[in-house]
């Protein structure tokens, strides 16, 4: 008999231990029937629907989609870039309040340190910069390509309204983070942003106040900007989204074909 | 010739003299094709439902299969005369014809046949790609992109120009032609929030078809272009005072791109 090599001795232990692995009650017990990743897996019709029907992502997708929509041409993807891009914000902002604190005295430092001594802070910060920039560019986008299908006539008329809604909080989210770094390009970005809202006719001083915490940009806007950034927007933005994703199944998926 | 049982034989053969008035003998005789087959020219009366139902069937089949043409002539003579027009003539006709109701389901179904592929994995593997292909394209900018950090924040001192975001760049652009209440809140309150809520309720053009609806897509293509323009000179060319810059010329005047205007070594 051939005497096996260490090499092929290791690839059958290999294959061995992820075969049992693979057909344990503990692996059956994370991957629910008919999951690609389970035992036994084949491609068939039946289990493409499983695939779909047994996976939390039922909540996003149904099992079978308008052939016409699936073309990369058709959206781009862009409503699925914009939510994934929020996701992205997310994690990199929540990484980003580990080494943030919102005080005049502290902010402007805690960025410097960021970028200077703490491992990845500088590419995590630029991620979640040019991420918020390229989500408000992307939710643009998506809504253009929307209305450029017509996709807002009946039954989706509600759904663009909500649309509009969640690019107007995008907005928010923006301006709102562009404050924190307390450097001269936060402060006077916000200055002018919010003098802007000064202009509403009847309550645009007491608009202008609620939002700056005073009469100017301060540190007390920097606190109230950093709660709004990190819990109010996200928190609303969040519930619209659950919205927004619930209308396009209910509505019948996506539209078209022109 | 199929070999009949000999009893289901008799009794057909039985049923057919009842129905000819002929004898068995002679029906038995004619079903094995040894004489020549009875036609009557005039259906006897009926006094019973079920007998009329026998007797409608065997000349008819008689008719069809052999029918020598003199015999025809009495059951075509019938279908002329005005008096028997009845689909029943013999039968006493108890109920008319009212209306003809279309057979049609009570319920609509209204669902058409859409062409329709599973969404796995034509979906969600396309999906999953544009997903790596947006996280390597940030990480990329962001590896070699650096977000700005000027000096720290100084109420005192008011850069010049003092720009906001890149998004709200067209708004300020437009405060420099307008009154603020026009351009600062009219614009983007009404046009930008309420206008834009407002565009299913306002076009009812049931049509998805580009060519079918070219002054909806004019419209926003006028407004996409009205506002990109009036970003892209708030960002490019704008200076100091807000006065027209050249940015070939005098630079960027753009805080927020400082590090892609290095980048393409072109700063001011």
């Amino acid at each position: 008999m051939q005497k096996l090599s260490f090499r092929e001795k290791l690839k059958d232990t290999a294959v061995g231990v992820g075969d049992s692995l693979k057909g344990s009650a503990f692996w059956s017990s994370i991957f629910r029937p008919g999951s690609p990743f389970r035992k036994g897996y084949t491609d068939s019709p039946r289990n493409r629907s499983y695939v779909v029907m047994n996976n939390v992502l039922y909540h996003l997708h149904p099992v079978k989609v308008k052939r016409h929509g699936v073309r990369l041409s058709y959206t781009l993807c862009l409503g699925g870039l914009s939510f994934f891009l929020f996701i992205v914000l997310t994690i990199t902002g929540i990484w980003l309040m580990f080494y943030f604190r919102p005080t005049g005295e502290l902010a402007y430092v805690d960025i410097q340190a960021l970028q200077t001594s703490v491992a990845f802070g500088s590419l995590v910060r630029n991620m979640h910069r040019w991420g918020a920039h390229l989500m408000v560019l992307v939710v643009f986008l998506h809504m253009s390509r929307v209305f450029y299908h017509g996709a807002y006539k009946a039954p989706r008329e509600f759904n663009w309204v909500i649309g509009v809604i969640l690019l107007f909080l995008t907005l928010f989210l923006s301006f709102t983070g562009y404050l924190l770094p307390w450097d001269q390009l936060a402060i006077w970005a916000v200055t002018v942003g919010g003098n802007m809202a000064g202009y509403t006719p009847v309550f645009g001083a007491q608009l202008k106040f609620i939002l700056f915490a005073g009469l100017e940009a301060t540190a007390a806007t920097l606190l109230r900007f950093y709660v709004l950034h990190v819990l109010f927007f996200p928190f609303i933005i969040v519930i619209f989204m659950a919205i927004h994703f619930w209308r396009v199944r209910k509505d019948g998926g996506i539209s078209g074909p022109l | 010739m199929v070999d009949i049982p000999e009893h289901l034989l008799l009794r057909s053969a039985e049923a057919r003299a009842k129905a000819l008035g002929i004898s068995v003998e002679q029906a038995l005789a004619e079903m094995k094709g040894e004489t020549e087959p009875t036609v009557v020219s005039k259906e006897p009366e009926i006094e019973e439902a079920p007998a009329a139902e026998v007797k409608e069937e065997a000349p008819a089949a008689e008719v069809k299969e052999e029918a020598p043409a003199a015999e025809v002539k009495a059951p075509a003579k019938k279908v002329d005369s005005p008096e028997e027009v009845d689909f029943a003539p013999e039968v006493k006709v108890t109920q008319r014809l009212l209306t003809v109701v279309k057979a049609k389901p009570i319920q609509k179904s209204v669902s058409v046949p859409v062409d329709k592929v599973n969404t796995w994995p034509h979906l969600m593997l396309p999906e999953f790609i544009a997903l790596m292909a947006m996280t390597a394209f940030l990480i990329l900018i962001s590896a070699i992109l650096q977000a700005p950090l000027l000096e720290e924040a100084n109420p005192n001192i008011t850069p010049n120009p003092a720009k906001a975001p890149w998004y709200f760049l067209g708004l300020q652009e437009a405060l420099s032609y307008w009154d603020p209440q026009i351009a600062g809140v009219m614009i983007p309150l009404v046009v930008g929030m309420i206008g834009f809520m407002a565009i299913p309720y306002v076009d009812r053009n049931p049509d998805n078809n580009p060519s079918k609806r070219k002054y909806a897509i004019l419209m926003y293509t006028f407004f996409l272009a009205g506002a990109g323009t009036l970003t892209v000179i708030g960002v490019l060319f704008r200076g100091p005072g807000w006065n027209w810059t050249y940015p070939w010329i005098d630079g960027i005047w753009f805080d927020d791109l400082l590090d892609w205007v290095n980048f393409l070594g072109d700063g001011h």
